[in-house]
Parts: structure tokens; C-alpha cells; sequence
């Protein structure tokens, strides 16, 4: 905004005339106003506002594209976004039926889900007597589930991500990857037939599907040796542009493949993976300190140093002091001292935490609540341990399996759970939940989870709604990410879809991942 | 003036501005009529005429008024003064439909009135007022339908004003003036969840609150509270920002907010007295000792600099002639800083500024950081003498061994990364005391004669 005002006034010390006119995507806060206002262009300005918020990446996954509302709504608590999220379900309800069914964990899950509701009430009308097309709703906030963003994707997509990075559905792939001298800006969704097929695989499988496919493809082309004149223009009129297109997208896979490859075992990969599998397990916890000291004292890189770090405080219950005061040191040295801001930032989202003796907080509260009125005791209350969010991860892992036992090799090329996405080591948290909740249609049973995620948890359905859907939209579930989704939770649960019969719709504030969340919570201004 | 006598006294007698009465108000019916009078008693006030707004306002050229078109050119033909025509816009067009006047008390002043300014406080400009996009629009709209200023009445309820500001529609906060009435406001907001309406409110409250007031409603309102902070620093007001703090006793935030403002400064010379000023703050224990190497870092980087680009310029260094610098050293973390000066000061005794020996000492940088470091350094150089000399050492007979505090097989990736002759990689991974792991680094280094001990011991 001062920006803009700058702008604006430079022209006018300048003696330009201008109309000015800004449009707020998707929405104009009453902050920006306040900035024109004190800047004095106010009357300059002519606002308008756009309220795009929907972006299909894809068939099934929506994205509303705030990357910023996971630092918004985590770290700094602003709950500004919430109404756009609401909309987005209203425009969804408006144009799909209303939702029989809607679940959903965590507060902003909640938030959203009484904002919807409100907002359903006023605008009635629009949506009565429609039958509804979507079964369940799913709402789920992004900190119910920190360790599933915070590993090493080795889905096909995910890597892809994670070493390219993918932005609103398309990959700028360098020079090394499409062999020639300039870079190419590729769309990533399931038209690309390549694409489609090898997205949800785990990468080991995904070398041979190519290489199978490029036997194929050649095989495809040598058909045209024994081809006479009839089927050589047919070939030529029909075939062949399919088999051109499906040439160059394999190749830039392929050489998509490669890269990663390399870029992996310079990395050192291998030992990574090792170490994070340890971590969610709960084995060899002290090796996994010193490998992340030492990843640290190499200056590998900030951002996988500190992912390390926040991995094993969430599946350790936060960090033993002497960890905590040991590595941080480290890292401050070997990374830049300014990023004390970021340690923190990241201790106020609960991602970094240090274990602390239990009566630290209550002593604050205690402090606080002398000072609160009655009304507001509650909120208080709420406001601190959700704020000090203690995570049980290795209780709640036990509870919900999220560990497979396996006998023998786990198969990677025909799954048989979701834990596929992360080599068979752990099954994400957040699909899990989904799960169960979705077999049960309710949260019951599921008590002492919920209140070992420290989380508050909604199921409303709606039975006359429910009456009017088909069975065709029960199976067809809509599930909604507040805060950002990893493609290993969309690749689970594509998986979860094909074997339960469900078909899912994501919609995410934005897709993420761990190096996106890591930088959110960074302070420092590269 | 063509107004009878009865139309005199009415005239006299009310007033667009409604005095307080202690009466419950009017129902909303009586209400529109009052300022439909109000209103059209005030027509010789304004250039433009008016009418009742049941009737479609047609311009000179036949464009319905409200249009897009009319009011293109409405705002085309006043381009000398565009603030001007926009006010006269706002106002002709709320004359037709009951003006957003503020009605709260007579003290506000006619000649506000008359700037054609209709609404001090309220917070919607004309044309996003109007493009309450209907759910299924894709487009940016930028009409003004009629209807929008019909529903505007003065006498919403909290909850019914926080509708409207999350609807994003034209909202006036200024009658919320008790304190009461002002806390009322922001408790249904924040039950609303939306926090572009809390900040709304809060910009209110933040202007007509003083802030001893303000900070003490909000210490029990978390949520409003997190929201105030936000807003706080995302416009940059730090002074309030680091008041806030205060008043919370929430010192260590205060320290921090104050030490981030570190990051705008780019003159390191400003930059380090800045830091200065930070190591008195309020932080943890810990966190006070970093504020310290940070500047005591950044002190040493500034001399360190100054005095390698004069011996760079000056050109008599082998060292920097051979290896020229890339980058300058100020800022950069302590580790790459002790790179830096392993690289190129390794051999200067502890009392100068840039010799490693001092820097591990000043900062009491652990041997295994240490080692690892100048390892890196001495190996890019290739200085294999200075590589052995680090891991020498005599013990107490007076042999000299072998020892390092990372592992040795760390140190052969090193050396190999940095391409060193195979002599040099064996005697290392000799070193390597786990035999599997020894065995494979030598199969991936190719130390043939390695393998071929471990195989024959082997067996």
C-alpha cells in the first residue's frame, strides 16, 4: 500500500494527473483503506475488488492460493482470511448443493465453519431445494498435522516439488532437465498423460514405469517399418501427433528423474531419509541429534537444518534444553545471527519448542487470568494452551497406527496402505484422521485422539440435506486444507479414494511444503 | 424560497442532525421519513437538485445516473479536480437515497456537511461499496447498483454493523462513542471470527481511544489483542508497538520487536551501533549472549573487511592475488567468517583481529566446529601440510598420533570433495576406525591398496 502511495504521490509533487485504480485480489482489508486514507490519495484511488478466490490446479484440487495464510493465521494469529475461506465454501455450496455432512478439526477449522454457517443463513435461498452433489466436507487445520508437511516427500509430484518447486500447477524446468539451452515452463496436471500416471507413484517405481513407457514409445515408432502407403498416412494423420506429445513429455520426465537423482545423492539423501524415519519412529533419537548438529556445522542449508530441527521437537514433545541452547547456538553461527527472530517465530508457532517443566505456564496463566474478567476467563484459558500446543505425536502415532508393522519388504509398488507416500515408514496423520472420521461418520471413538491433539473438533450433519443426496455424491468428499497441503497428503488420499471408493475434491489455502513452511516462519529478509 | 410558513416551522424545527434524546428511537419507518424531509429541506445547500429516489435519475445524455458510463464521464469531466468531483459525486448520489449523514450528536458541524465529505468515519469508498460481487460474477465489477445506499439507516446494533463490515458494505463506527458501546462493538466482531472486521474495529478504537484505555480493554481480549499486534506491525507504528509490550510486560517480544528493526539498516557501520544499543534489552540469558556475538561479530567484520580490501588494492598478498575475494565478509555468519579467515589468515598469530586462533577464542567456537572448518579451508587450498598438522597431535610419550574430533571418515569426504591426491585419501581412510565403513570408502575412492589390506586382514 505505501507502495502504491509512493507512487502516487511522486506523480503529484510531480504535477501529473493520473487516474489511479487498484484492484484487490481477493479482497480489500480495511487496513489498506486506512493506509490510502492517511497517505492522502485516498480520493486519488479508486478501489475495487475482485474476489477471485478459486483456482482449479487441477481435477480434483482447488487452490485459494494464500501462501500467507499460514504465517497470517499461525504465527501472528490474524484471523483476516477466515471470511475469504468462508466464501470460498459458500461459492462451493452455491454452485455444488449445499453439504450434508461437514467435519472438521481445530480452531480455524471451527472459525471458518461458523463463518460459513452465518454467512449460509443470510444468503438463504440460493442453496434450498438444490440436491446436494458433494457428501462430506472435511476441515482441517494445518497444525493438527505439522510432521506430515515437515518430511521428505518421495512421491513423484512431491519430489518434484521439493526440488523444483511447483508453482499454481506449472514447473519451470532448467536447461539440465530438457537437454537443450533454454528452460521450459511446464503445466503439471492430468492432461499430461505422462504425468497422470507416474504423479502418486513412489519415485522408485517411477524410473521403470518411464523406461517401460519409452520401450513402448519405441516400439510405437518402429511399427512404421512395415507400414505400406494406407497405414502410413493414417499413422502419420492420426498417431503420430500423440506420439510426438507423449515423446517430449516423457523425455522431460525422464529428465526430470535424473536431476532429482543427482540433486539426491549429492545430498546425501539417503541419510536423510534414514534419519527422519528414525525420528518418526522414535529410534536412535541421539544419532539423529548429532546427524542434525552435524548437518548444522556443514552449513548444508538453513532451511533443511531447521526442518530437522522442528521434525524432532514435534515428535519429541519439544527439545531437551540442552538441545535446544546447543543447537541453536550452532545454528545461529553457522547460519546468521539474525535468525534469533526466527527461533522465535517458530517457538511461538509451536514448531520449535524447548520441553519445559509443566508449571512454566500455568504460572503465566495464573499471572494473566487475576487480571481478566469473568467473560473473558475462558477465552484466556483457551487463547494459552492453544497457544502451547503440546504435541504427543508418539501417543497419538500409537493410537492410530500411523507406524505400519511390516513383515518383510514393504512393497512399494502395490501398496497396501497410505503409508506408501513416505516409503512405508509412516502414514500421514492428517489422512488418517480423515479415515477414521469418515468410517465412522462421526468423531466417536475417536475422544482420546482429539484430546491428545489438543484440538477442538466439529461434526454437524445436516439430515434433510443428507436425505436429498444420492449415493453417488456420498462417495464424493470435499477436504479442505487450512494452511497449506503437501502432494503426499493428496497422493494418500488419492490412494484412500481408489480403495475405499471415495472420490476427493481438495481445496487447500495453498499447496505447501516443508521448505515453503520453514521460510514462512523465517524472519530474516533474504 | 418558496417554503410556507408551516414548511418554516417544520424547517426551523427539525434538523438533519438528530439530537439525543433519551427517547427509545423511532421505528425505522419514521426514521426514513425524518431524513427524507431532512433532506430534501437542504436542497438549496447543494449545486446539484435531487428527487426522491424512487425515480430513475436520468442525465443530459440519457444514461440512467448510476451507470458505469455516467459516471465515467462524470469523473472525466471533472479530471482538473477529480477529489472534487469524486466528493460531489459521493454526495449527489447519497442524496437520493438518505444520505450516509451522520446522525449521532449536534456537534458535528455543518461545514463538514458542506465539504460534501458524508462520512468522517465510515470506511467504504464509493465503487467497491457497489461491487459486493454476487457470488457468481467472476469479474471485477465496477458498477454502482441503485439499490446499494437504500438499506443505509443509522441505527445498527453492534452485530448488525459487523455484518455489514464483513459484507464489505458502507459503515459508519462513529456513533459507537461510549466506552460501552465500543467494547460491545469489538465482542461481536471477534465472535464474528473475521479479522479483517476486528481490525476494522480496532483502527476505530486505536483512533479514539487513548492508548492507556485501549491497552488495558484489550489485555483480556486475546484475540483482538494478537490482531492489534499484527496490525501494529504490519503498518509499522513501532513506537505504539513497543508501548504495547510494555504496558503486557511482555518484555522479551519488546527486546526482540526492538532488535528486528536491525534488519532495515544496511550501513554496517549504523547497523553495529544499533546492535549496540540492542544488547542492554530485556532478552533471556541465552538470547542476551547471541545479541552480544552478533555485535561483537559484526564489530570484527567491519575491521577484518576494512583491512583486506586495502591489502587486496594493494596487491602484495600472494594470497589474495591468487584466490581474489567474491564476496565481502560483513554479515555473514560466524562460521563462514572463521571459513574466511582460515582461508585466507590462517597463519597470523592469536593477537590480530582476523587470525582463527582468536576467533575460536572470542567466540569460544567448540574444536569440532573448528576442525571441521578450518579443514574445509586448508583442503580447498590444498595445503595438505596444514590438513596434518591439524590432526597431530604429541602424546605423552612423545609420539605423534593421529586424532580428530568429527570422525575421520568426514574428513575423507572432505578431502575428496575437494580433490585431493589419492596418497593423501588413503592415509586417511587408514585412519577410519569402523571397518565397514572403512572398506566402503575406500571401495568409493578407489584406495586400492586399502582394500586389499582390509580383505587379506579379513580373511
Amino acid at each position: 500500500m505505501r507502495y502504491i502511495a509512493n507512487l502516487v504521490n511522486a506523480d503529484k509533487l510531480a504535477g501529473r494527473t493520473r487516474k489511479y485504480k487498484v484492484i484487490f485480489s481477493p479482497q480489500k482489508f480495511y487496513a489498506c483503506e486506512m493506509v490510502l486514507e492517511e497517505e492522502g490519495i485516498y480520493g486519488d484511488v479508486s478501489c475495487d475488488e475482485w474476489a477471485f478466490s478459486l483456482l482449479p490446479l487441477d481435477v480434483d484440487l482447488l487452490s485459494m492460493e494464500l501462501p500467507e495464510f499460514f504465517r497470517d493465521y499461525f504465527l501472528e494469529g490474524d484471523q483476516r482470511w477466515i471470511n475469504t475461506v468462508a466464501q470460498a465454501l459458500h461459492l462451493l455450496s452455491t454452485l455444488y448443493g449445499p453439504f450434508p455432512n461437514s467435519y472438521g478439526i481445530g480452531r480455524c477449522a471451527k472459525m471458518s465453519y461458523e463463518l460459513w454457517r452465518k454467512l449460509e443463513e443470510e444468503e438463504d435461498g440460493e442453496t434450498k431445494g438444490r440436491r446436494p452433489e458433494i457428501g462430506h466436507t472435511f476441515l482441517l487445520d494445518r497444525d493438527t498435522d505439522f510432521v506430515t508437511a515437515l518430511c521428505s516427500q518421495v512421491v513423484y509430484e512431491g519430489l518434484v516439488d521439493d526440488t523444483f518447486r511447483i508453482k499454481c500447477g506449472s514447473v519451470d524446468f532448467g536447461p539440465e532437465v530438457t537437454s537443450s539451452d533454454k528452460s521450459l515452463k511446464v503445466l503439471l496436471n492430468a492432461e499430461d498423460k505422462v504425468f497422470s500416471e507416474i504423479r502418486n507413484e513412489h519415485f522408485s517405481n517411477v524410473f521403470g514405469f518411464l523406461s517401460q513407457k519409452a520401450r513402448n514409445l519405441q516400439a510405437q515408432y518402429d511399427r512404421r517399418r512395415g507400414m505400406d502407403i494406407k497405414q502410413m498416412k493414417n499413422f502419420v494423420s492420426q498417431e503420430l501427433k500423440g506420439l510426438k506429445q507423449e515423446h517430449r513429455l516423457l523425455s522431460l520426465h525422464i529428465g526430470a528423474c535424473e536431476s532429482i537423482m543427482k540433486k539426491k545423492t549429492k545430498q546425501d539423501f539417503q541419510e536423510l531419509i534414514k534419519t527422519e524415519h528414525a525420528l518418526l519412529e522414535g529410534f536412535s533419537i541421539r544419532e539423529s541429534t548429532s546427524y542434525i548438529e552435524e548437518h548444522i556445522d556443514r552449513q548444508v542449508s538453513p532451511i533443511e537444518s531447521l526442518r530437522l530441527m522442528c521434525l524432532l521437537s514435534i515428535t519429541e514433545n519439544g527439545l531437551i534444553p540442552k538441545d535446544y541452547r546447543s543447537l541453536k547456538t550452532q545454528y545461529l553461527q553457522s547460519y546468521g545471527p539474525e535468525h534469533l527472530l526466527t527461533f522465535s517465530n517458530l517457538r511461538r508457532a509451536g514448531l520449535l519448542t524447548e520441553q519445559a517443566p509443566g508449571d512454566t505456564l500455568t504460572a503465566v496463566e495464573s499471572k494473566v487470568s487475576k487480571l481478566v474478567t469473568d467473560k473473558a476467563a475462558g477465552k484466556i484459558t483457551d487463547a494459552f494452551s492453544s497457544l502451547a500446543k503440546r504435541s504427543n505425536f508418539r501417543a497419538i502415532s500409537k493410537k492410530l497406527n500411523l507406524i505400519p508393522r511390516v513383515d518383510g519388504e514393504y512393497d512399494l509398488k502395490v501398496p497396501r496402505d497410505m503409508a506408501y507416500v513416505f516409503s512405508g515408514a509412516y502414514v500421514p496423520l492428517s489422512c488418517r484422521i480423515i479415515e477414521q472420521v469418515l468410517e465412522r461418520r462421526s468423531w466417536q471413538g475417536l475422544d482420546e485422539v482429539v484430546r491428545l491433539l489438543n484440538c477442538s473438533e466439529f461434526a454437524f450433519t445436516d439430515m434433510t440435506k443428507e436425505d436429498k443426496a444420492s449415493s453417488e455424491s456420498l462417495r464424493l468428499i470435499l477436504v479442505v486444507f487450512l494452511g497449506g497441503c503437501t502432494f503426499s497428503e493428496i497422493s494418500a488420499l488419492r490412494f484412500l479414494g481408489r480403495e475405499k471408493g471415495y472420490r476427493f475434491i481438495f481445496l487447500t489455502t495453498a499447496v505447501t511444503n516443508s521448505a515453503r513452511l520453514m521460510e514462512a516462519m523465517s524472519e530474516v529478509k533474504a | 424560497m418558496n417554503r410556507t410558513k408551516g414548511d418554516e416551522e417544520e424547517y426551523w424545527n427539525s434538523s438533519k442532525f438528530k439530537a439525543f434524546t433519551f427517547d427509545d428511537e423511532d421505528d425505522e419507518l419514521s426514521q426514513l421519513k425524518e431524513s427524507k424531509r431532512a433532506v430534501n429541506s437542504l436542497r438549496d445547500f447543494v449545486d446539484d437538485d435531487d428527487d426522491d429516489d424512487d425515480l430513475e435519475r436520468v442525465s443530459w445524455s440519457g444514461e440512467p445516473v448510476g451507470s458505469i458510463s455516467w459516471s465515467i464521464k462524470e469523473t472525466a469531466g471533472n479530471s482538473g479536480s477529480t477529489h472534487e468531483g469524486r466528493e460531489q459525486l459521493k454526495s449527489r448520489n447519497s442524496f437520493s437515497s438518505y444520505a450516509q449523514l451522520p446522525k449521532p450528536t449536534s456537534t458535528y458541524s455543518l461545514s463538514s456537511f458542506f465539504r460534501g465529505r458524508t462520512r468522517p468515519g465510515s470506511f467504504q469508498s464509493l465503487s467497491d461499496a457497489l461491487s459486493d460481487t454476487p457470488a457468481k460474477s467472476y469479474a471485477p465489477e465496477l458498477g454502482r447498483p441503485k439499490g446499494e445506499y437504500r438499506d443505509y439507516s443509522n441505527d445498527w446494533s453492534p452485530s448488525d454493523t459487523v455484518r455489514r463490515l464483513r459484507k464489505g458494505k458502507v459503515c459508519s463506527l462513529e456513533r459507537f462513542r461510549s466506552l460501552q458501546d465500543k467494547l460491545q462493538l469489538l465482542e461481536e466482531a471477534v465472535s464474528m471470527h473475521d479479522g479483517n472486521v476486528i481490525t476494522a474495529v480496532l483502527i476505530f478504537l486505536k483512533r479514539t481511544l487513548c492508548k492507556e484505555i485501549l491497552f488495558r480493554e484489550l489485555e483480556v481480549r486475546q484475540v483482538a489483542l494478537r490482531h492489534l499486534i499484527h496490525f501494529l506491525k504490519e503498518i509499522g507504528d513501532q513506537k505504539l508497538l513497543l508501548d504495547l509490550f510494555r504496558y503486557l510486560d511482555r518484555t522479551e517480544e519488546l527486546a526482540l520487536s526492538h532488535y528486528r528493526e536491525h534488519l532495515n539498516i544496511q550501513d554496517p557501520e549504523k547497523r553495529k551501533e544499533f546492535l549496540k544499543t540492542c544488547i542492554g534489552l530485556p532478552f533471556s540469558a541465552e538470547d542476551s549472549a547471541h545479541i552480544q556475538d552478533h555485535y561483537t561479530l559484526l564489530e570484527r567484520q567491519i575491521i577484518i573487511e576494512a583491512n583486506d580490501r586495502h591489502l587486496e588494492s594493494a596487491g602484495q598478498t600472494e594470497i589474495f592475488r591468487k584466490h581474489p575475494r567474491k564476496a565481502s565478509i560483513l554479515n555473514m555468519p560466524l562460521v563462514t567468517t572463521l571459513f574466511y579467515s582460515c582461508f585466507y589468515h590462517y597463519t597470523e598469530a592469536e593477537g590480530t583481529f582476523s587470525s582463527p586462533i582468536n576467533l575460536k577464542k572470542t567466540f569460544k567456537i567448540p574444536d569440532k566446529q573448528y576442525v571441521l572448518t578450518a579443514l574445509a579451508a586448508r583442503a580447498k587450498l590444498r595445503a595438505w601440510h596444514d590438513v596434518d598438522a591439524l590432526f597431530t597431535t604429541k602424546n605423552w610419550l612423545g609420539y605423534t598420533k593421529k586424532r580428530a574430533p568429527i570422525g575421520f571418515h568426514r574428513v575423507v569426504e572432505i578431502l575428496h570433495k575437494n580433490s585431493a591426491p589419492v596418497q593423501i585419501l588413503q592415509e586417511y581412510v587408514n585412519l577410519v576406525e569402523d571397518v565397514d565403513t572403512k572398506l566402503n570408502l575406500a571401495t568409493k575412492f578407489k584406495c586400492h591398496d586399502v582394500v586389499i589390506d582390509q580383505i587379506r586382514w579379513k580373511n
